[in-house]
């Protein structure tokens, strides 16, 4: 995948709502390759739901979606998963009842064998390794986002969307997890990361967005002046 | 010794079949996420299938099952997938499960409807011509042997599937995370379809192979699945080594029993209910983790108001004078259950609609209401109504104690369990006595049922049963009404919608479940005496599992949380039987295959039709003019029905046409439009275009 110039991820005029309550007023956002964009913001701003209609999960209702140049609004989760973009959902994105090497084996669908996905998955990540015949439900909430976050590694995708990783994790799994983000990033895929707790992802990121009420009022470079933007969105001051 | 390997050979083959039944439900519920209730009664469509290709028409044997297993099955299994699974998808776990029901209820009515119930049908084994295999002293035939080759060779094949192949991994995939399994590209539309077609294809062969050694009866064939889900809840419905096993016990326990079971008159019940006993023990040694699926979604529960309550229980009585005085003797004689169902029905609402546990042995705790006063109240003894009432209650909160332990498709299956045991054993003892008391229930035969004594009364007409029926089920809605209104119904509804939440909020579990279990029950035993009373005569078969189904489903249909349920479930069931019951004798079969259609149009309307008829006739109730115009036009169709003017069927199509048009004259008045504060403009009304325009405005004014 990957355009030549542009952004590889563009989202123009989104709207969407569910129920008929609409929760997104038209959010603009790009993505390019290579770049970590971070999007902030308070409770039930949209955060999650953005990430939703870049991966197909929830279709908007009006605007477009466009991938690499291409008008990809509509499209199915799984055929957007299959041209490159890979969403790491809220919560644990690991198939509980499923043992390791199963959830590994999911992961095939880019056309990459098996061995490969788990070669690759356990040079990476060595605990998952020792643990490939456990049911991945039984594994610790560090390791489970490993094997979540081992999709967007192994599945060489274009667009890599995570969402709330540092969900219940300690802060140093944190870190170190951001740390792989990272390195993904440098390999050339564009990455959009939602995140309540802003510390750990803007150390990574290149841009910011902060999303409130559905809309985006504000984004930039990662500066003081976000920190300043960002408090004014979660204490409320702001218009 | 040559006896027991005999027995042994004949329980390892009827094992076989349990263990490809079993199979098939385990498939469906881990790759479909259904616990397919309906799962035997396929199984039972494509025995008589079968038998309708293979001898009804005479075709090859080959030609039939293939026919059989690689048509119709697949058939059939993408048809519930497409029309009645994915629609309710999205629901709860508890409208998969009456999609289900209703599947099961369907497909008795239609097996019914299409094969004649009074024709034998003899099916001869496969290879009946060759002569047994010997094994030393003992021999199998060799339907007994393909029926265990095909039990192998299933259990590997499917074995090799869910855990060899992407497809299987991606079908167990698609059961944990629907969403997920989305984001990996895979394709949940095509699991689904997958699992449905294997799972029905499986029960078909389980059908197909157990039909020759019992009768081909549409009723028997579908709960011969007890056994089957017996042998998946051994395997906890996700392991098939462990529903071999199951089967295997399960196949020789009643080979075993069978065999060697003193003969006398309290065991051979004992014999035909052991699968069901066995399935409520394992259901309760077994611990088994809840069913998945983050699509908890929960109806809501409408709340009466104490006025509409009462105008309710009020219309409740005066329909009944109006039936009263307007139908024939014999009419009144077959509407009067409308009235008595509609208590059971009613039971369903405490229970079910606001609690959340659901129950399929309420018309069976009915059963023991009616039979309890028949006895006791042989010569119409007021008190024994009272008894009849709080002895079902007892048995509900008997019933509620292993409930404890199971929650949504586990207590229903726990239910049937014991519904199944009622009616196969206990419901067929003859008399008995338990420390010093003579207990008798049906006694093997039918039970006379007369009306109570009411204050030197002694009510014994149709009539004047109806109407008792009908101010009983009026007080008891009124006395539903208040449960709901009152602090214990916002108690059980916070139980059923968490438990953990109820129990940290100081409220007792144990306590609260029994309770509601026993209140329930006893209303269901209130409405089988009622029921009884009517019917003149009980016999144990008018209240087993089967016939309680489709009372389950109108109540679902009707809105479990809705106290209209109960005169709505009524009505529903006894309606449309009457209006058929002119065209012929399979009339009951069809009114039922309507009832399950309805059941699987749930859907479309999850919270129920009572609320939305509710909904929909609250404006006309509102506008005093057409109200008044409408008692009046009501009032006058019962005056020339009841005088014989008019013939009683235009009365009522005239009432009906004048309650409907204006009902619309009602909807179509201009209503002022609701004025909605500014800050809930975009969620109690949609955002308009030029709602921005209006608000910049606005402040720019101030």
């Amino acid at each position: 995948m990957g355009a030549i110039g542009g952004p590889l991820l563009e989202l123009s005029g989104v709207r969407a709502a569910y129920d008929g309550i609409t929760v997104l007023h038209g959010v603009d956002l790009t993505v390019d390759a290579g770049q970590v964009v971070a999007l902030l913001g308070p409770n039930g701003a949209g955060k999650t739901t953005t990430l939703n209609v870049a991966a197909g999960v929830h279709p908007p209702s009006a605007g477009r979606l466009n991938l690499g140049g291409r008008d990809v609004s509509g499209a199915r989760a799984g055929d957007l998963a299959r041209s490159g973009v890979c969403l790491i959902p809220e919560g644990r994105g690991v198939f509980p009842n499923l043992s390791v090497r199963d959830n590994l084996w999911m992961m095939t669908f880019t056309g990459r064998t098996r061995e490969e996905i788990e070669d690759a998955a356990y040079a990476r990540f060595p605990v998952l390794g020792d643990r490939r015949t456990q049911a991945a439900g039984t594994l610790s909430g560090g390791e489970q986002q490993m094997l979540a976050l081992a999709r967007g590694l192994t599945t060489d995708p274009a667009v890599l969307l995570l969402d709330e990783l540092s969900m219940g994790l300690a802060p140093l799994v944190v870190a170190d997890l951001y740390e792989r983000v990272a390195d993904i990033a440098r390999e050339g895929v564009a990455v959009l990361i939602v995140e309540q707790f802003a510390a750990a992802v803007l150390k990574i990121a290149d841009h910011a967005a902060v999303l409130a009420r559905g809309r985006i009022p504000w984004q930039g470079p990662p500066d003081r002046s976000l920190h300043a933007e960002l408090s004014s969105y979660y204490l409320g001051s702001a218009p | 010794m040559d006896q027991f390997l005999a027995f042994t050979v004949v329980g390892l083959s009827t094992a076989a079949i349990y263990a490809v039944i079993g199979s098939g439900l385990v498939l469906t519920h881990t790759t479909a996420g259904v616990f397919n209730f309906a799962h035997g009664a396929a199984g039972m469509l494509a025995a008589f299938s079968y038998w309708q290709l293979a001898v009804g028409w005479e075709w090859p044997v080959p030609l039939a099952l293939a026919t059989v297993l690689l048509v119709l099955a697949p058939a059939f299994g993408l048809f519930v997938e497409r029309v009645l699974m994915r629609p309710v998808q999205a629901l709860g776990e508890a409208e998969r499960l009456v999609m289900t029901v209703a599947l099961l209820t369907g497909c008795i009515a239609l097996a019914r409807w299409v094969w004649d119930p009074n024709t034998a049908r003899p099916l001869a084994p496969f290879f009946a011509d060759r002569s047994a295999i010997r094994l030393g002293p003992a021999s199998m035939t060799w339907h007994q042997a393909v029926t265990m080759a095909v039990a192998v060779a299933v259990a590997a094949a499917l074995w090799f599937l869910l855990h060899r192949t992407r497809a299987g991994t991606e079908m167990r995939a698609s059961v944990d995370d629907r969403a997920l399994a989305g984001l990996t590209g895979a394709d949940p539309l095509r699991a689904g379809r997958l699992a449905w077609t294997l799972g029905i294809q499986l029960a078909a062969v389980g059908g197909i192979l157990i039909a020759p050694t019992v009768a081909l009866d549409a009723q028997q064939l579908s709960l011969l699945i007890v056994s089957a889900y017996t042998a998946a809840v051994f395997g906890r419905l996700r392991s098939l080594p462990l529903t071999f096993l199951g089967a295997v016990v399960v196949g020789l326990l009643e080979a075993y029993l069978a065999g060697y079971l003193p003969r006398n008159d309290f065991l051979p019940g004992l014999r035909l209910a052991a699968p069901a006993l066995l399935l409520l023990l394992a259901l309760l040694a077994f611990p088994h983790r809840r069913l998945r699926g983050r699509d908890r979604r929960l109806v809501r529960v409408p709340l009466p108001t104490a006025r509409g309550s009462l105008v309710f229980a009020g219309s409740v009585v005066l329909l009944a004078v109006v039936l009263v005085t307007v139908l024939t003797e014999d009419a009144i004689i077959s509407y009067g259950a409308v009235f008595s169902l509609g208590v059971i029905a009613l039971s369903f609402v405490p229970l079910a609609g606001f609690t959340g546990q659901i129950s399929l042995c309420q018309l069976s705790i009915a059963g023991i209401g009616a039979v309890v006063w028949g006895h006791l109240g042989a010569h119409g003894e007021l008190w024994a109504l009272p008894v009849a009432v709080l002895i079902a209650a007892g048995v509900g909160a008997l019933v509620a104690l292993p409930a404890l332990r199971l929650s949504g498709v586990y207590l229903a299956l726990g239910t049937a369990a014991f519904a199944v045991i009622l009616d196969r054993w206990v419901f067929t003892l003859p008399a008995f006595d338990v420390f010093g008391v003579r207990v008798t229930l049906f006694d093997q035969g039918s039970v006379p049922v007369t009306g109570p004594d009411l204050f030197g009364w002694h009510l014994t007409s149709p009539t004047q049963l109806l109407l008792l029926a009908a101010v009983l089920l009026a007080l008891a809605s009124l006395a539903v009404a208040a449960l709901r209104r009152g602090r214990i119904g916002r108690r059980l509804i916070a139980l059923r919608d968490s438990e953990a939440a109820f129990a940290t909020l100081g409220g007792r579990l144990l306590g609260a479940k029994v309770a509601v279990f026993a209140l329930s029950a006893g209303l269901a035993g209130l409405g089988g005496a009622l029921y009884g009373m009517q019917l003149q005569t009980v016999t144990a078969e008018q209240f087993n599992l089967v016939a309680g189904l489709p009372i389950f489903l109108i109540a679902v249909i009707g809105g479990l949380g809705a106290v209209g349920t109960g005169l709505f479930a009524g009505l529903a069931f006894v309606v449309p039987t009457q209006l058929f019951a002119e065209l012929g004798s399979w009339a009951h079969d069809l009114s039922t295959l309507l009832i399950a259609l309805a059941g699987m149009g749930l859907a479309h309307s999850p919270a129920g039709v009572a609320p939305r008829m509710h909904a929909e006739w609250a404006k006309l109730a509102r506008d005093r003019t057409l109200f008044r115009a409408l008692l009046g036009v009501l009032a006058l169709c019962w005056l020339l029905a009841a005088t014989n003017a008019v013939n009683g069927g235009l009365a009522l199509v005239a009432a009906l046409v004048a309650a409907l048009s204006l009902n619309a004259r009602a909807s179509a008045r201009r209503q002022p439009a609701p004025d909605i504060p500014v800050e809930w403009w975009g969620l109690r009304r949609p955002w308009k275009p030029e709602d921005g325009e209006v608000l910049s405005r606005a402040t720019a004014a101030s």
